[in-house]
C-alpha cells in the first residue's frame, strides 16, 4: 500500500516533470533549430531543391526535385538510376526497402531479370552490370549510382544525345563526389544533377 | 583490398574521434551525477514543478519516480498518437488505431523505437516533435540515470539504500548533456542537408515532366537526439537510409559518432562515480572489444557478400544506398545494434545471413557493447558481478565486487536481471512462431522467416528497434505482443538494477585485501568478455542455429 501510495504522488510530480520537458523539447528546441536552420541554411533546411539549370532554390514550383532524392528518369537518352522499392518508383510517401533476404528466390530472379535490362539497354555482357544496378536501395531514394554503372551508361547517353562521349564523361566526372576524407562511403554520381547538366548541354 | 583500406580507415577515424571526447564528456557526467549544486535555471525549475531535488531517495523512492514518470509518459504519448487529428501541424493525419498506439507509446518511452508503421503518412509534425521527440530525450535521461544510480550505490558505504535523487538525475541529463548535444548535432546535420520546415508534402515536377511528392518536417531536430540518446525512431519508415535524414557519408559518420559517444563516455563517468578510473577503462574496454568484433564480423560479410542473392547481383548492394557502400552500412549496423539505437542505414533484412546473425547477436548480449546510454552500463556491469561470482566460486572466497560482498540476495538479483530478457526473446518467439497472426506477418518462409520474427522479439525484448522489415508488424497481433515485450524488457531489469543499487549503497565499502580479484586489469577484461559471450551463447545458439546459422550454411 505504502509503495502504491509512493507510485501515485511521484506520477503526479512526473506529469509535471513531463509537461515541463513537452514545453522546452518538443516545442522551442524543434522550433528554435527551424528558426536558426531557416535563418542561416535554407537551402539545406528546405530539402536541398534545385532547378533544371542546377541552380538552388527553395521554391517547389521552380524546383525539378532534390539533389537528395533520386527520381524516375522518364527519358531514355538519360542517365538512369537505381531500381527502386519506394512505391512505384522514388515515392517520398512510400519510402521502402524490398526487405528480401540474401536467399531470396524472388530477390534472385529481380537481379537476374534487371541485369538482361540493363544488359540489352546498354548493349553490354550481362557480366559486366555492376550490382547497384540491379539491387533496390535501401530508402528507395538513393539519388546516386556508382562509378560503375555511370561509366557503363555513358556510350548509350552520347549516341541518343549526339553528344561527344568525353563530352559525356566530363560532365559524369563533374558531378561526381569521391570518398570523403579519402574514407567515408564509396564515390558517387548525382543522376539527377548529372541528368539536368546532360539536357542543358543539349541546350 | 581498396576497398579494405577506407573500411579500416573510417574506424580509425570514429577511434579518433570518440578518443577526444569520451575523457571530456566522461568527465562532465561524473560531475554532474555526483555534485550537489544545482544551475540557477535547474532550481527554478524544482520550484515550479514543486519536486525536491536535494531529497537522498532511497532505491524503493527512486525506482518509483523514475517508474510514475515512465508511466505518465505512456499514457500522454498514448493519448496524442489517439487524438494527433485534432492537433495543429497534423498533416490531415487520422489517430493511430489503438494497438497502433500502444506499441508506439511503449517503444518510445522504452527507449526502444520500433517503429510498426511509416512516419511520413502516419504522423503529424506535432506528434514528431512534441510526443516522439520529447521521449527521445528522456527516455535517454532515464537509462542515465538507472545507471548513475548504480554507480553511485557501488561508491557508497552504509548509506540505508539510499541512492540519490530521480528528479536531479532527469533533468541533469536532459538539459546539461542531452539537449546541448542534440542542438550542435541538429544544426551540424542541417548543413550537411538532413531538412529542417514545418511544411508538409506537396509535388514537385520532375526533370522529365513526372511529379515528385516531396515531404517536409522537422527532421534534423528529431534526428540528432535519436542518435545522440541511442534512440532509433526515424522521422521516415526507412529511417537513416532516407536522404533527408542522413545525406552525406559524413553525416552517416557523424550519425554513428553520436551513438557510441554517450555509452562509452558513462563507462568512462563511472570509473571517476566509483573514484577508482581504471575500473571504468576496464568496463570501457570490454565494450570496445566486443562491438570491435562485431564490427569487423559485420563489415567482412557485407564486402564479401554471400548468398545467391548478392552472389546474382555481384555484390550485397540490396537494401544499401551507394553513397555509404557496404563498409559504411555494416559500421551503421554493427553501432546501431551494439547501442540499443535501431537506426538503420541499410535494410537489415537483406544484410547477408552471417551479417545479420552479427546484428542479432549484438542485440542478444543486452546491448552492453557499448549499449544504450545508460542501460549498457548497467548491464555489463551486472556481467561484470556475474564474473566476479564466478572468479569466487572457483576459488572458494566470497566473492565482492569494488569491495561490495556478492551474497546470496545480490547474486539473485543478478540472476533474474540476467535471466528477464533471454525469457522474454525466447518465449516472445514461441508465441509468434505459433500463432498464426503471428506467422502472417512473415515474408520469408524457412530460416530467414524464423529470423525476421526471431529479429523482431530480439529487438524488442531488448529495447533497440531495428528491424528485419520484411516482416508486416502493424497487426494487432505483433503491436500487443512486441509492445509488453517492450515494457517488461526495458523496466523488469531496471528494478533489479536499482534493487542492486540499494543493497550495494547499504553495504560497508571493504578494503581490498590479498583475496580480492583485481577487476581493473586485463585479466578481468578477458574474464568479463568470455562471460558475456558464454552467458548469451548458451542461451541463444539453438534458435540462432534455426536461423542466421543454417542460412548462412546453405
Amino acid at each position: 500500500m505504502k509503495d502504491l501510495h509512493t507510485l501515485f504522488r511521484t506520477s503526479l510530480a512526473g506529469l509535471r516533470v513531463l509537461v515541463l520537458m513537452t514545453l522546452v523539447l518538443g516545442i522551442a528546441y524543434p522550433l528554435a533549430i527551424t528558426g536558426i536552420a531557416q535563418a542561416t541554411m535554407p537551402w539545406q533546411a528546405d530539402g536541398s531543391l534545385v532547378t533544371a539549370d542546377g541552380a538552388h532554390t527553395t521554391d517547389r514550383d521552380e524546383a525539378v526535385g532534390s539533389a537528395l532524392i533520386g527520381q524516375v528518369v522518364d527519358d531514355e537518352r538519360l542517365f538512369q538510376p537505381r531500381p527502386s522499392a519506394a512505391g512505384d518508383g522514388y515515392d517520398m510517401l512510400g519510402t521502402y526497402g524490398s526487405n528480401l533476404g540474401p536467399t531470396s528466390p524472388e530477390l534472385v530472379a529481380a537481379i537476374e531479370e534487371r541485369k538482361a535490362e540493363v544488359a540489352e539497354r546498354e548493349g553490354v555482357d550481362p557480366a559486366d552490370v555492376p550490382a547497384d544496378a540491379v539491387t533496390a536501395s535501401a530508402s528507395g531514394l538513393d539519388p546516386h549510382i556508382s562509378r560503375a554503372y555511370a561509366a557503363l551508361q555513358v556510350p548509350r547517353v552520347a549516341r541518343l544525345t549526339g553528344l561527344e562521349e568525353d563530352e559525356v564523361r566530363a560532365l559524369v566526372e563533374e558531378h561526381t563526389d569521391g570518398r570523403t576524407l579519402g574514407v567515408l562511403g564509396e564515390p558517387h554520381v548525382n543522376v539527377l544533377t548529372l541528368d539536368a547538366a546532360v539536357l542543358a548541354a543539349l541546350g | 583490398m581498396s576497398d579494405v583500406l577506407p573500411a579500416i580507415g573510417q574506424v580509425l577515424l570514429l577511434v579518433a574521434a570518440l578518443a577526444a571526447a569520451v575523457p571530456l564528456l566522461g568527465r562532465h557526467l561524473a560531475h554532474l551525477y555526483t555534485s550537489p549544486r544545482h544551475l540557477r535555471v535547474e532550481s527554478a525549475a524544482y520550484r515550479v514543478l514543486r519536486v525536491d531535488p536535494d531529497a537522498d531517495q532511497h532505491w524503493r523512492t527512486y525506482t518509483a519516480s523514475l517508474l510514475g514518470f515512465s508511466m505518465v509518459s505512456v499514457l500522454a504519448l498514448f493519448g496524442l498518437g489517439r487524438l494527433q487529428q485534432h492537433l495543429p501541424l497534423s498533416l490531415g493525419f487520422a489517430p493511430l488505431p489503438s494497438d497502433g498506439a500502444w506499441n508506439t507509446a511503449v517503444s518510445f518511452v522504452t527507449n526502444t523505437n520500433w517503429q510498426w508503421y511509416s512516419g511520413e503518412v502516419t504522423v503529424g509534425h506535432l506528434m514528431q516533435m512534441s510526443g516522439l521527440s520529447v521521449q527521445n530525450f528522456v527516455s535517454a535521461a532515464v537509462g542515465m540515470a538507472a545507471a548513475a544510480a548504480f554507480a553511485r550505490g557501488l561508491a557508497r558505504s552504509q548509506r540505508d539504500g539510499r541512492v540519490g535523487n530521480f528528479w536531479s538525475d532527469l533533468v541533469r541529463g536532459v538539459l546539461r548533456v542531452l539537449l546541448p548535444g542534440a542542438v550542435v548535432s541538429a544544426l551540424l546535420l542541417v548543413a550537411l542537408g538532413a531538412i529542417q520546415n514545418l511544411t508538409g508534402t506537396s509535388p514537385v515536377r520532375t526533370l522529365t515532366g513526372g511529379t515528385q511528392q516531396v515531404t517536409g518536417g522537422p527532421v534534423a531536430s528529431q534526428e540528432a537526439i535519436k542518435q545522440l540518446g541511442t534512440n532509433g525512431g526515424g522521422f521516415y519508415n526507412v529511417n537513416s537510409a532516407h536522404p533527408f535524414e542522413n545525406p552525406t557519408p559524413l553525416s552517416n559518420l557523424l550519425e554513428i559518432f553520436l551513438m557510441l559517444v554517450i555509452p562509452f563516455a558513462m563507462a568512462w563517468a563511472f570509473g571517476l562515480i566509483v573514484r577508482d578510473r581504471r575500473q571504468g577503462i576496464a568496463v570501457l574496454s570490454v565494450m570496445a572489444l566486443l562491438l570491435g568484433v562485431s564490427i569487423a564480423l559485420l563489415t567482412w560479410s557485407e564486402m564479401a557478400g554471400p548468398g545467391t542473392a548478392p552472389h546474382a547481383a555481384g555484390a550485397a548492394m540490396e537494401g544499401k544506398e551507394v553513397r555509404y557502400g557496404e563498409a559504411g552500412s555494416a559500421l551503421f549496423g554493427a553501432v546501431t545494434t551494439g547501442t540499443s539505437t535501431g537506426a538503420v542505414n541499410s535494410m537489415h533484412d537483406s544484410l547477408t545471413a552471417p551479417g545479420g546473425g552479427v546484428a542479432m547477436f549484438n542485440m542478444m548480449l543486452g546491448e552492453i557493447a557499448p549499449g544504450g546510454t545508460g542501460s549498457g552500463l548497467y548491464g555489463m556491469l551486472m556481467l561484470a558481478v556475474v564474473t566476479v561470482f564466478l572468479c569466487g566460486l572457483m576459488v572458494g572466497r566470497t566473492p565482492e565486487y569494488l569491495g561490495k560482498k556478492i551474497g546470496q540476495r545480490e547474486i539473485v538479483l543478478v540472476a533474474l536481471y540476467v535471466l528477464t530478457t533471454p525469457i522474454l526473446v525466447l518465449t516472445g518467439a514461441a508465441i509468434a512462431l505459433t500463432a498464426s497472426d503471428g506467422l502472417a506477418g512473415l515474408q520469408e518462409s524457412g530460416p530467414h522467416g524464423l529470423s525476421e520474427a526471431l529479429y523482431a522479439v530480439t529487438s524488442a525484448s531488448n529495447n533497440n528497434g531495428s528491424a528485419f522489415g520484411g516482416l508486416t508488424s502493424g497487426t494487432p497481433f505483433w503491436n500487443t505482443l512486441l509492445g509488453v515485450l517492450m515494457l517488461v524488457g526495458r523496466f523488469l531489469p531496471m528494478i533489479f538494477v536499482l534493487a542492486l543499487a540499494g543493497r550495494f549503497a547499504s553495504q560497508r565499502q571493504l578494503p581490498p585485501s590479498a583475496g580480492t580479484l583485481p577487476t581493473h586489469r586485463p585479466l578481468f577484461v578477458a574474464l568479463l568478455s568470455g562471460v558475456a559471450l558464454v552467458v548469451v551463447g548458451l542461451t541463444y545458439v539453438p534458435v540462432l542455429a534455426l536461423g542466421p546459422i543454417v542460412e548462412s550454411l546453405s
